[in-house]
């Protein structure tokens, strides 16, 4: 396993021309084994620099980049790029074989793998990604666009890295493709443990996935923490040019009622956890006899206050919730 | 105009031989790109790249001429004094020659360069030239240069980072390890000229056919100071290589 450690590191392109451009400012990041980092950031906050270092594939200007505590050039950048496989945004511009099996061994081809362990691993690189079999003998060409980046991305895979690094892998991509892929890339994190830095925009995506997230600005970090402790800080979120999740600003919402309940929450599945939770904690006092008031302080225009019995729990959570996503 | 003017000078760098003369051009080049507002710095900096070439072309030349001019007659030293005296106007021209194209494209935008190559051409329309159509191709390569060299760029790292080895090996294989590069970059060159075509022809291009101008180009004052200048430097030039 890899720790990649940032320290002051600091990057800038086109540095002494006119056209010098300052990327990152004085990052300072550590990047455990097995960790899942989100890097969020509108786009040309620094997210793709920030994560081209990791690779090595740019040195930085000021500061430092440690793997293992040791700099790039004492792993050799060939060695450090097998060890940290980087997808690029749109990998599917990278797809060049004939066909889907010799594409995606096409990293394998110089790593000295016989044939029969590169057949195994081209299999278990595409059940990572959720493709079948049958795609193998096809043309990359002639896929749909998710389907190139998934076997894009399976080219990257096929190396086992222990650090994958993501850059934009959902965007472009409807809703369904968007998830299945993160959602494959988690599985796949679970079984073998790697590594995974995400950047995206999508603060949904945080929510669900990342165990720590960074907000970039401007090159700087704004703010970073859990994906709870990131969205509480609304302020440095907003300044970045974020929003957080939907949900989220409904529980900040509910927070103005309920003082109790947990607003940094970024998945419906949990929030819906915890409202039943902070629900049964009134007791059913609440429920019962201040309804009225309490959903009043809401949104009165809405939420019509009729008493609620312990059975219909879950539709006072989901008349809540309509209730305040439409004021 | 400017197309023009360009194309003087550089004739004129290349017929240059006199010491005289070489100052002249250095002079204006000089000034000309100060009147543009072009740091010179910027320009020597544009020659980096080939300061490799033109340092074989001078370590070549000194060997060749030298090797030429070996007669007898001649000591040694004045031998190699003539190799190296001729390497440095070499090295002159090719810094002027840098200069004066840098001045052009940096100064004019492609489309007006487009404009005036085709203004320029005009007269061959009388013989079914497509003279619209060849300058209107050239502005876009020349536009898509960068975003080209850029994605080529991209491209070379993905694969770099599923690693692709590309820096070893004879040249067959080198060459061979290029292919991954090559296709997409062509596909992608492809999508985008596709995508580039959708594009005009969604907004009603069809050709120079009765097409109208956004900015015309007009023969300015500055246009006719430029030329008269250019002409002024052409007769000085004319006579310290021919007079004097």
């Amino acid at each position: 396993m890899l720790s990649i450690r940032l320290e002051n590191l600091s990057f800038c392109y086109q540095q002494g021309t006119p056209f010098e451009k300052t990327a990152l400012r004085n990052i300072t990041l550590t990047i455990e084994p097995g960790t899942f980092l989100g890097v969020a950031g509108l786009s040309g906050a620094g997210k793709t620099t920030l994560l081209r270092h990791l690779s090595g594939f740019l040195r930085p200007t000021s500061g430092r980049i440690t793997f293992d505590g040791l700099p790039v050039d004492a792993h050799g950048a060939r060695d450090l790029r097998r060890r940290v496989g980087l997808v690029f945004q749109h990998p599917e511009d990278q797809l060049f074989e004939e066909t889907v099996y010799k594409d995606i061994a096409f990293g394998l081809s110089g790593a000295g793998v016989s044939p029969e362990e590169a057949a195994e691993r081209v299999r278990e690189a595409l059940e990572a990604v959720g493709l079948g079999e049958e795609l193998l003998e096809r043309s990359p060409f002639g896929l749909s666009g998710g389907e190139k980046r998934r076997v894009a991305i399976a080219g990257v895979m096929v190396m086992k890295p222990s650090v994958l690094v993501l850059d934009e892998p959902s965007v472009g991509l409807d809703p369904r493709g968007r998830g299945e892929i993160l959602d494959h890339i988690a599985r796949m994190r679970r079984k073998r443990g790697v590594t995974v830095v995400l950047a995206t925009h999508d603060m949904e995506q945080m929510a669900r996935y990342a165990e720590k997230v960074v907000v970039l600005k401007g090159g700087s970090i704004v703010s970073e923490g859990t994906p709870r402790e990131v969205f509480r800080d609304a302020g440095a979120l907003e300044s970045a040019g974020l929003e957080p999740p939907r949900i989220t600003r409904l529980m900040m919402k509910l927070k103005k009622a309920l003082p109790d309940i947990d607003d940094g929450i970024g998945t419906v599945e949990e929030a819906a956890e915890e409202i039943k939770r902070v629900y049964r904690g009134k007791g059913c006092g609440w429920r019962r006899h201040d309804t009225r008031h309490a959903h009043g302080q809401i949104c009165s225009r809405q939420f019509d206050s009729s008493p609620v019995g312990p059975e219909d729990e879950d539709t006072a959570g989901g008349r809540l919730y309509d209730a305040c996503i439409s004021c | 105009m400017k197309i023009l003017l360009a194309a003087v000078f550089m004739t004129l760098v290349f017929l240059a031989d006199a010491y005289s003369s070489f100052l002249l051009l250095i002079v204006f080049s000089v000034t000309a790109a100060c009147v543009a507002g072009r740091p010179l710095g910027h320009s020597v900096k544009g020659l980096k790249p080939f300061l490799f070439i033109t340092l074989f072309t001078v370590a070549l030349n000194t060997v060749a001429v030298s090797g030429m001019s070996q007669d007898g007659s001649g000591c040694f030293s004045s031998v190699i004094r003539e190799g190296v005296v001729l390497s440095i106007q070499i090295v002159l021209r090719l810094f002027l020659l840098l200069t004066g194209a840098s001045l052009l494209t940096s100064t004019t935008t492609p489309v007006s360069l487009m404009d005036g190559l085709e203004a320029m051409l005009k007269p061959l329309k009388r013989f079914h030239v497509p003279v619209h159509e060849a300058a209107t191709v050239m502005a876009m390569a020349l536009r898509f240069i960068p975003v080209l060299l850029e994605e080529a760029e991209r491209i070379y790292q993905a694969q770099a980072s599923r690693s692709a080895v590309f820096d070893s090996g004879n040249p067959l294989k080198r060459a061979g390890r290029c292919v991954p590069v090559l296709v997409p970059l062509f596909v992608g060159a492809f999508r985008r000229a596709d995508e580039l075509a959708t594009a005009m022809e969604s907004r009603c291009y069809r050709g120079s056919g009765g097409r109208t101008r956004m900015r015309r180009l007009s023969f300015s004052r500055a246009d006719s100071l430029c030329a008269s200048t250019m002409l002024t430097l052409t007769a000085a030039f004319v006579c310290i290589e021919y007079v004097m």
